[in-house]
Formats: structure tokens, C-alpha cells, sequence
């Protein structure tokens, strides 16, 4: 074909592909100058790239593209994104007071914001102190006060007939130092409609007398092309030091993000997603840099090429985990995987939490086992894998005679699996960490079990006790984690 | 006239953009290209109308204007025409948007009783202060109005709208923190009903257009009072943020699936955003902008009038 030239991506191929991602970009309400930047620069690097067997070139152009959103947006493509605490992101200092100052316009959701920041940092034993000092709006005090006592945080406030923010800012900070326990105070300044002089001039004013440790900008994740002055403005009069991105739980692809952190460089601390307050994530790049380029055509071409830039089907299993759905099909693959990977006692070795298991009998035969699965699976019409639940006896006779086992083990494959599935499903609501903490107790249970049965989860109060041994178990790690680093020092 | 004046100057910022950026990019004397044309795209994707609006007008301009002598004045006529095209979308012919200030005439009057206005919008695009200068033009137009403070969820919105309404001098009936909004309306119709008031504007709580309960609860708003009041409610206003980008179309979607939109409020338009995402949602959805917030005053609300935008942009 005449647009792959020798195997590389050529200048006519890329350019008619940046033009696709282009308009992406500023459906995605990317300020059109970062867009124009963006991809000139991109198309520029692309150019003379290897094609990889598997992609068609627009579909590699989205995988780089991706990539290079993710590395602007302050991530590594290649490794799963780590956030750390709220308090690390913050910057809280090892002691005494930390002060940081929120901004952005009106209607961004500052008030709100704090109330979120306060209770997550309450929630790690950073005892915040919120300060009241938009003395504009109507009622933002009262707000304040209100999500104080909601998250059971001080709230200092003056009457805004008889104060300046700059006072109440300044009063603010000697409250907590007075107060003793208080480690972070977070500043509401008013917003204004648009960014103007007055705004500027109140903030500089208490960023002079107060002199924050950190300053934080927060903007409305559905803004436009607009995103670019305000930001520009608030970091010229503050430097700012973190960017908090709200109402990310609409269906925004939310371009404002990848706006601000271009024109500004400031980095992108954490996401505001729904009006309750622990409605507060981490920033993640890799999440952000998807859904700039989500929708439609483009959320096709991506999704392909980061599967084949990731040469692996792992990636999809694990939507399917986390979507609660696993099917026969699934443990096949994950059985062919693991047939890949090298002997089964090798591998799980190497899986932490799973090394008791492979030494516990030396004598069963893993790779055997896997085998036998694979054929059983594989004499199975696509429906029964589908929908085990229809393997009646006939059925199971027949697979059992297709694949060289016996009756019953079939049983106990439709049984584990059962078991498997439920796992999964439970496990689909946990995060990364959490599912890593229950797979281990899985082994222990299995090791407990030398049955070698799954048992299947019962749907009672008993999953609370586990999800607290759990948790238990977390805080430990945790704790033995930190010791090693402080002897390591 | 003092309307006029504030709508004027609450656009000058755009007007100027505009102009400036006619004259400078479109010299005269010099032959029309397609690089003069990108650039002028781009200035016109920075007022948020969108990839394909934008394209739609410079396709015009190529189709009347490339490759030949550039004439200013004939370039701005061709855009403002396109402009005024994609702004007045298909009832224009009924009347339904001729130069008229008064707020009136744009509102879908009921007849036999007071009129109901649903506002709603996602959060923080300045509902309840729409709603207070809504009030307050309506008021001094003679207008006795009752507000329903129906944002019973986020904290202190009944305050603040209790704090306007004492301020305009009109009737306001509140509830209960997190209590169901629908029987604050509920109420409120009655209220309207029984002082015999001429309109009655509920305030609704801020939600994203993505949170089905609740967009099924202006559902549940709109059975309620139309229960109590014929036809109600008469209009249904969506507030959208000036600096809202593309997701505005998404907002006027979901939210005229809900809410019926009948018309938009388009707030905060004195900043340095220019809200031109009303175009796309003027164009696919043909919900006409009804007012502006051109600041922060209690009388910074205009009526919307696309004839007199667009004539202001030729000045």
C-alpha cells in the first residue's frame, strides 16, 4: 500500500491521522493553540516510526498520541500510576503548620473542594483547619461552616462586614499555631466571574502577608477554551503548585486538563468527582489522557493499540474482572497465558503470597492440571462456555469423553470456576491493592484447603470480618514497609 | 436605553476581539488563502463554538471569499450573516426572537394564574444569582414574583437565596436541608396560588447532567407542579456557564431530556469566555438563548437578542 513506505509511518499517513486527533482534541475543549502545538509536535516525532505488524498506522497514531498525552500530563505509559497520599501531594510539612491557599473562579467548586481536602487529610491524621476568607459571595461562610461540621473539621471565620480577607487569612494561620494540633490550614479565597484585577491584587495581597506553602488552582473540568487565561493568571499572580480538576464525574472529556498543564506546567494533583465529599481522587495521567481521546472512532482505534502496545490480552481480562464478568472463555486464556509463562510451580513462585502454595505439595502435578482444564474447556461448544450454568448431565458426559476425563472432574472444573467467578465479582469493586491483598488470601484458604477446592463466597456478614482482616492486614504491611525504609536510611 | 448599554458593554470584550482580529488577519488589498482561513478558524474555535460551526462559517468565507482581493467589510458581512444564521436557528421566521427588551415577551406567559419557571443547570454555573436577577427583572417589569428555594442540598443555598430575596423585596418559601425539593415546589405553587403572585421561579439544586436520579428528580418537579398549575411549569431555563466548552451540548441534551428546556440562561458572560457553545446547541437542539449575566450586580441580567449581537459585532 502506497502510505507505507517501507514499513514506516510516513509524513502523508501521520498528517492525515493528527488531522482525526486534532479534532478530538478540541471537541475535547482543548485550548486550540496546545492542540495545534500538540500535534505538530507529535506528528513531527512520529514520522519515520516502525509500524507494528498488528496496527493499522491510524491506529498506532492514537497509541502514540496516547502516550505522549500520558508523559504530558505527568505519567509513564508504561507503568502503572502510583498516587501517593493526599498529604504527600499537598506537601504537608514534617511539622508545624502547613498553609495552603485555595483559588479559582467562581462557580469551580472551591468551597467544596476544601471541604474534601479537609477530610481526607483528617482521615490520615493531618488535623486541617479550614479559614473562611471568600467574604464575597452570599452565604460562602455559611457553606464553609456547614461542611466543617460535616467533616467534624474547625472552621475560623470573621465577620465579613468588619474583616478583609487578607485579615481573616493572617488571623487564620495564628488560630491554628494557637490551637497547637493543627497541621494544615486551607485557605477559601473568593472567586470572581472572571479573572480581574481586584481577584489578583486580593490574592497577591494575602500571598504577601500569609505566605502559603503551596498554592492550589481549582478549575471546572467542563471549561473551554477559557481554561487557558484563567490558569495563566492564576499562576502568574500565585506560582502555583498543584491544579485540582472538579466535576469530573460528568461526562466532560475534560481538555481543560491537558490545557492548564501545557500553558502553565503546574501539575495536576488530584480530581473532584461528585458533590459528596469523598468525592476527591489522585490525578491519574493514563485515566485523564484516555478520556481526552475517548469517544467514538477514536475510543476504538486506541483501545486496539493499546493492546498491542501492551502485547498482551491482560489488559482486557481485567476490564472484564473489574466489570464483575469472567467467563469460561476467560480462564481458558488465563490458563494459555500461564501455559506461556512457563511451568505453573515457577510461576507461582513469583506471584508474592502465592510461594506457599507451590511449595505446599510437591507431589501434585500443576501443569498436569492445566492440561486438563484446557482440554475440557476446549471440548465444549462456545455456548456452555458461555453460560456453564446449561452443562447438564448429557452435556457433561460428553465433554468428559471429548477431552479423556472423567465425569466428575468435570464437576469440579464447573465448581472451581463457580468459585473463580464469584471471587471476581467481589473482588471487582476492591482497587489494585485490594484485589493483590485477596488474592493472597485466597491462597492462604487454598493451602488451608488441600482439597484444592475454591470455596464459593457466601453472600453474609462474613465478607465484612474478611474485608477487616484484610485492612488489618494492609496496616501492617504498611507499617513493617516503613520500618525497613527507616533502617534502610 | 440602560439595557442596552450594560448588554454592550458586557461585549465589548468580544466585540473587539472580533473586529481586531478581522483587520489584522484580513488586510485589505492582500488575496484571501487557506492559511489566512486556518487562522481564522482557530480564533473562532477560541470562542467555544465548536469544530464544526466554525468550520461552517469559514467554509462561506472559502466559498465567497477565496483567492480573491480581501474586502474587510465584505468579510465581516459574510460572517455576521453566517453568525446571525447559526445564532436565530428555525423559529426566527415565527417571530419568536425580534429586537425586544422586554423580558416579557420572551417568556411563555400563563394566561389564568402564575407563571412557572423551572431553572436548572449542572453545578455551580450560578443558578440561584440567575435566578435572583431574574426575579429582580421581572419585579421592577411590574411583575410580583414568589421564589421557591429548591436547592435543599447544598449547604447554604437556601441562605443565599433567602439573603436575595430580602434584598429584592419579593416572597420566598424554603424547606428543610436535604428534604425532597419536589414538595418545596409543591408548596411553593401553592404559595404562588394563594397571594395570587404572577410568576413563581424555582430553584433547583445543581446536578450533573450524568446523574440519572436526579435528573429524574426535575421529572418529578415538573409533575408536581403541573399538578397544581395548568401547564406548568411555562418555561424551563437552563443556566450554562460562559466558559462552559463542548460539554455544554451534552448539558442542553440531557437536560432538555429531563427538564424540557425551553430556553437558556447563558451566565457570566463578562469574563473573558464568550460562550459561543450556544451556538452548536442553538443549531442542533434549536433552544434559543432567552438572557445573559453580563456581571455580578443584581441587575446584570439582559434579555438575549441575536439581532443586536450580531449587529454590535459589525460596529
Amino acid at each position: 500500500m502506497s502510505f507505507i513506505d517501507r514499513g514506516r509511518l510516513t509524513e502523508a499517513t501521520v498528517r492525515e491521522g493528527m488531522k482525526q486527533v486534532r479534532q478530538a482534541l478540541l471537541e475535547a475543549d482543548v485550548a486550540y493553540d496546545v492542540a495545534q502545538d500538540f500535534t505538530k509536535r507529535v506528528a513531527e516525532q512520529a514520522v519515520g516510526d516502525r509500524v507494528l505488524k498488528s496496527l493499522k498506522p491510524s491506529e498506532q497514531i492514537v497509541g502514540i498520541v496516547y502516550r505522549e498525552l500520558v508523559t504530558l500530563m505527568g505519567g509513564d505509559p508504561d507503568s502503572d500510576f502510583q498516587p501517593s497520599s493526599p498529604a504527600a501531594q499537598i506537601g504537608v510539612k514534617r511539622d508545624g503548620v502547613t498553609v495552603l491557599m485555595m483559588c479559582g473562579l467562581q462557580g469551580a467548586g472551591k468551597t467544596t473542594t476544601c471541604g474534601k481536602l479537609a477530610r481526607a487529610l483528617k482521615k490520615d491524621g493531618f488535623a486541617p483547619l479550614l479559614v473562611a476568607a471568600d467574604l464575597q459571595r452570599p452565604a460562602a461562610i455559611e457553606q464553609l461552616r456547614t461542611l466543617g461540621e460535616q467533616v467534624g473539621v474547625p472552621v475560623y471565620t470573621e465577620d465579613p462586614a468588619s474583616s478583609t480577607p487578607v485579615k481573616v487569612c493572617a488571623n487564620g494561620v495564628k488560630e491554628a499555631k494557637r490551637r497547637g494540633d493543627v497541621r494544615v490550614v486551607i485557605l477559601d479565597t473568593a472567586g470572581r466571574l472572571g479573572v480581574d484585577e481586584e481577584l489578583m491584587k486580593e490574592l497577591s495581597a494575602i500571598d504577601r502577608k500569609v505566605g502559603p506553602d503551596a498554592a492550589f488552582l481549582v478549575a471546572d473540568a467542563m471549561t473551554g477554551q477559557d481554561a487557558v487565561n484563567s490558569a495563566k493568571a492564576f499562576n502568574e499572580a500565585l506560582e502555583l503548585d498543584g491544579v485540582v480538576l472538579t466535576k469530573m464525574d460528568g461526562d466532560t472529556r475534560g481538555g481543560a486538563a491537558l490545557s492548564i498543564k501545557a500553558v502553565t506546567g503546574v501539575p495536576l494533583k488530584f480530581v473532584g468527582t461528585g458533590e459528596t465529599l469523598d468525592g476527591l481522587e489522585a490525578f491519574h495521567p493514563d485515566r485523564m489522557a484516555g478520556r481526552i481521546l475517548g469517544g467514538g472512532d477514536m475510543a476504538t482505534l486506541l483501545e486496539k493499540a493499546q493492546r498491542e502496545f501492551d502485547a498482551d490480552e491482560m489488559a482486557e481480562q481485567q476490564a472484564r474482572m473489574a466489570e464483575g464478568k469472567f467467563t469460561l472463555l476467560d480462564f481458558q486464556k488465563a490458563m494459555g497465558q500461564i501455559g506461556k509463562l512457563g511451568s505453573m510451580r515457577s510461576v507461582m513462585k513469583m506471584i508474592p503470597g502465592m510461594g506457599q502454595l507451590a511449595d505446599m505439595d510437591p507431589d501434585a502435578d500443576m501443569d498436569g492440571e492445566v492440561r486438563r482444564v484446557g482440554a475440557m474447556i476446549d471440548s465444549m461448544t462456545q455456548d456452555e462456555r458461555l453460560n456453564p450454568d446449561r452443562i447438564d448431565r448429557s452435556r457433561r458426559n460428553r465433554i468428559a469423553a471429548g477431552s479423556g476425563v472423567q465425569p466428575h472432574e468435570v464437576n469440579k472444573l464447573l465448581k472451581d470456576f463457580k468459585g473463580m467467578s464469584g471471587m471476581m465479582q467481589s473482588m471487582s469493586g476492591l482497587g489494585m491493592r485490594d484485589r493483590m491483598a485477596a488474592v493472597k488470601g485466597l491462597a492462604g484458604q487454598m493451602s488451608a484447603n488441600p482439597g484444592g477446592q475454591i470455596q464459593q463466597r457466601k453472600q453474609s456478614t462474613k465478607a465484612d470480618q474478611d474485608l477487616a482482616k484484610l485492612r488489618a492486614e494492609r496496616k501492617r504491611k504498611k507499617q513493617l514497609a516503613k520500618k525497613s525504609r527507616k533502617k534502610n536510611r | 436605553m440602560a439595557l442596552f448599554e450594560k448588554f454592550k458593554s458586557g461585549l465589548q470584550k468580544t466585540r473587539q476581539v472580533l473586529n481586531t482580529d478581522v483587520r489584522d488577519l484580513f488586510k485589505a488589498g492582500a488575496i484571501l488563502d487557506e492559511e489566512m482561513l486556518e487562522e481564522f478558524e482557530g480564533r473562532l474555535i477560541r470562542s467555544d463554538m465548536g469544530v464544526e460551526a466554525a468550520d461552517e462559517i469559514v467554509a462561506e468565507l472559502r466559498k465567497q471569499h477565496l483567492g480573491r482581493t480581501v474586502d474587510p467589510q465584505a468579510i465581516a458581512e459574510t460572517v455576521n450573516a453566517k453568525l446571525r444564521d447559526l445564532l436565530s436557528g428555525e423559529d426566527r421566521a415565527e417571530g419568536g426572537e425580534e429586537e425586544n427588551a422586554d423580558p416579557l415577551t420572551r417568556l411563555n406567559l400563563n394566561p389564568d394564574g402564575p407563571t412557572v419557571i423551572l431553572v436548572s443547570g449542572v453545578n455551580g454555573v450560578g443558578k440561584t444569582t440567575s435566578i435572583a436577577k431574574l426575579a429582580k427583572l421581572l419585579t421592577d417589569a411590574g411583575q410580583s414574583v414568589v421564589l421557591s428555594a429548591g436547592d435543599t442540598f447544598r449547604a447554604a443555598a437556601v441562605e443565599q437565596l433567602t439573603m436575595w430575596a430580602g434584598r429584592i423585596g419579593c416572597e420566598i418559601v424554603t424547606g428543610e436541608a436535604n428534604s425532597d425539593p419536589a414538595s418545596v415546589a409543591h408548596r411553593g405553587a401553592a404559595r404562588a396560588k394563594e397571594l395570587g403572585a404572577d410568576v413563581l421561579i424555582l430553584d433547583t439544586a445543581g446536578r450533573l447532567q450524568t446523574q440519572t436520579n436526579l435528573m429524574n428528580e426535575l421529572g418529578k418537579i415538573r409533575r408536581v407542579v403541573g399538578k397544581q398549575i395548568d401547564g406548568a411549569p411555562h418555561e424551563s431555563l437552563l443556566v450554562i456557564d460562559a466558559t462552559t466548552g463542548q460539554n455544554g451540548l451534552s448539558q442542553a441534551e440531557k437536560f432538555s431530556e429531563a427538564a424540557g428546556c425551553t430556553g437558556i440562561v447563558l451566565s457570566k458572560l463578562d469574563g473573558s469566555a464568550k460562550g459561543g457553545v450556544v451556538i452548536p446547541i442553538r443549531r442542533r437542539m434549536s433552544i434559543p438563548v432567552k438572557f445573559v449575566g453580563l456581571g455580578e450586580g443584581l441587575g446584570d441580567l439582559a434579555v438575549f437578542e441575536p439581532e443586536k449581537f450580531v449587529r454590535a459585532l459589525e460596529i
